[in-house]
């Protein structure tokens, strides 16, 4: 996935901040910032794919609601682990069946 | 007396105001007032005793004399989320509603407080149902206490329409941005005909300024998320924020109302104080009841009996330690309210007072009553026999009550 520019509001140690730091009325200061929140925690499955079947058609990219397919000069190039939720739907959608959704916690 | 001045005077510098004298019910001042702040946005619902301040309101939208977007919305819980979106885009927002209005409203509030949103909003104080009631008691806004909006009460057409001017100001202080509440009684002030002092449009327009959001969703060279989830890593520390905003606006409330006063010749503060100095017993009031109060004090000094009154104007945020030191040299204080903190030890104003004299090195005794649920009248004499009880107490003949008393209802 490409990489977001840096945000302008500095963010560091947020969670450390105190009552008068915090923005007032709990305001977000800066748009564009959902790259941060990693929400791939709530996967109970993840998508891995053999590129050996691959064709890099990139149905999946098109498909993917999250915007987890990494993509990079056209070639498929894996999965953003960090916000894929495991919906499955790349593995639905791949002609080839390139994409096999396996358990979370299995393995490393 | 006026003086013969020796020597002709420099024109003096015009700081105050033309008045013009009118007689207006509470309500059309408010609706005056509104008029004359000429809000970006009203979005508010009919409800008795509320509903001639929009009815009026409504009429300056339809004759073009105001620009203000005026939303019909279906309910008081659309009519405070239209003013909660209409406010974080940036407009400056108003609305008015009393009793099962503000109910509905309850979710709302505590989401305009804390998102900062500098809404004013007129609560005429009508009881809360059961049994479905129109009248005016002061139920409707004490359930609002504790939701972060700064609480003003009047006691007069006059100073509803006052207050509603002031409440911009407030709202819209950089050291506020809170939403304000402001109070007048439900009939009593808001349908009886006064005479009063109302202000030129344009100064009017000129006091409350332009508003100039610090923060707004239609900023679109600034985007910002408003009103986002806060997980227990960030809702306290928003809380604690809150706590200290409302706090500061004390200051605020003080300085706008003696810049209003400075323009008008009409001074407010947290609280009034009526031949208070020198008293021995006082009753603490709020709203219209401080009229007849003061009625009742007159008539009880010209019997050269030594009594009192506090009004309390500011109820949120309550202004404990004035209010403690105004009356520390009392003996005896009974406070008044207009609502029954049912379950509790008494009223809400009882508790606050009591609660902000206990670490006090003087303190009065202290006793509450209830008084004019449902609209009930309140005439002197239940005063009178307040004033009666204080005096056994100031004299040590009966201990103060622990025990809240109802005024006026039929045992
Ligand atoms: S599993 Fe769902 S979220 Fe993850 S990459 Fe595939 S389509 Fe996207
Ligand atoms: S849909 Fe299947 S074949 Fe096409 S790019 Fe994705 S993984 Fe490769």
């Amino acid at each position: 996935m490409a990489e977001k520019t840096k945000m302008k509001w500095n963010i560091k140690d947020i969670e450390n901040w105190g009552w008068k730091k915090v923005p007032m009325g709990a305001t977000i200061q800066e748009a564009g910032n959902a790259a941060y929140y990693k929400t791939g925690g709530w996967r109970t499955e993840k998508p891995v794919v053999d590129k050996e079947k691959c064709t890099n058609c990139l149905i999946c990219w098109i498909n993917c609601p999250d915007a987890s397919i990494m993509v990079n000069d056209t070639k498929m190039e894996g999965f953003d682990y960090d916000h894929c939720k495991g919906c499955g739907i790349c593995a639905k959608v791949c002609p080839p069946k390139a994409i096999e959704m396996q358990p979370e916690g299995g393995e490393d | 007396m006026a003086k013969v001045a020796t020597k002709p005077k420099a024109p003096a510098k015009k700081t105050k105001a033309k008045a013009i004298t009118v007689a207006m019910t509470g309500n059309a001042g408010c609706a005056l007032a509104m008029k004359q702040i000429n809000p970006d946005v009203v979005a508010a619902y009919p409800i008795t005793p509320q509903t001639t301040i929009v009815e009026e309101f409504a009429t300056y939208v339809a004759n073009g004399v105001v620009d203000t977007e005026y939303v019909n919305v279906e309910s008081e819980h659309s009519a405070m989320s239209a003013c909660i979106g209409a406010s974080a885009a940036g407009a400056r927002v108003m609305t008015t509603t009393s009793s099962q209005g503000l109910a509905l409203m309850w979710e709302e509030l505590s989401i305009a407080s804390a998102m900062r949103l500098p809404i004013v909003m007129h609560n005429v104080n009508r009881t809360l149902s059961g049994p479905i009631n129109i009248h005016c008691d002061h139920s409707d806004s004490m359930g609002a206490r504790d939701m972060g909006w700064v609480q003003m009460f009047g006691e007069t057409a006059q100073e509803a329409y006052d207050n509603t001017i002031i409440a911009v100001r407030i709202a819209e202080h950089e050291k506020v941005l809170l939403p304000v509440m402001i109070m007048h009684d439900g009939f009593i002030t808001s349908h009886a005909i006064d005479r009063f002092d109302v202000l030129e449009d344009d100064v009017v327009k000129e006091f409350v300024g332009e508003y100039e959001p610090k923060q707004a969703l239609l900023n679109v060279d600034d985007p910002k998320t408003f009103g986002p989830f806060a997980m227990p890593a960030y809702y306290f520390e928003q809380r604690r924020q809150l706590r200290a905003a409302l706090d500061g606006a004390k200051d605020i409330v003080l300085k706008v109302s003696k810049e209003y006063g400075k323009l008008t010749g009409r001074s407010y503060g947290l609280f009034e104080e009526y031949r208070l100095d020198d008293a021995h017993i006082a009753v603490v009031v709020m709203g219209s009841t401080a009229g007849t109060a003061k009625y009742v004090v007159d008539q009880a000094r010209a019997k050269g009996m030594k009594v009192g009154m506090l009004k309390v104007r500011l109820f949120r945020p309550f202004p404990s330690a004035e209010i403690a030191e105004a009356l520390s040299h009392l003996k005896a204080v009974a406070v008044m309210d207009r609502a029954d903190s049912i379950g509790a030890l008494g009223g809400p104003v009882y508790m606050e007072v009591k609660a902000a004299l206990y670490n006090s090195k003087k303190r009065p005794h202290v006793q509450g009553y209830v008084y004019g649920l449902g609209g009930r009248d309140t005439g002197p004499d239940q005063i009178e026999t307040v004033f009666d009880d204080l005096k056994k107490v100031a004299r040590g003949v009966e201990s103060p009550r622990e025990q809240v008393t109802f005024l006026g209802v039929k045992e």
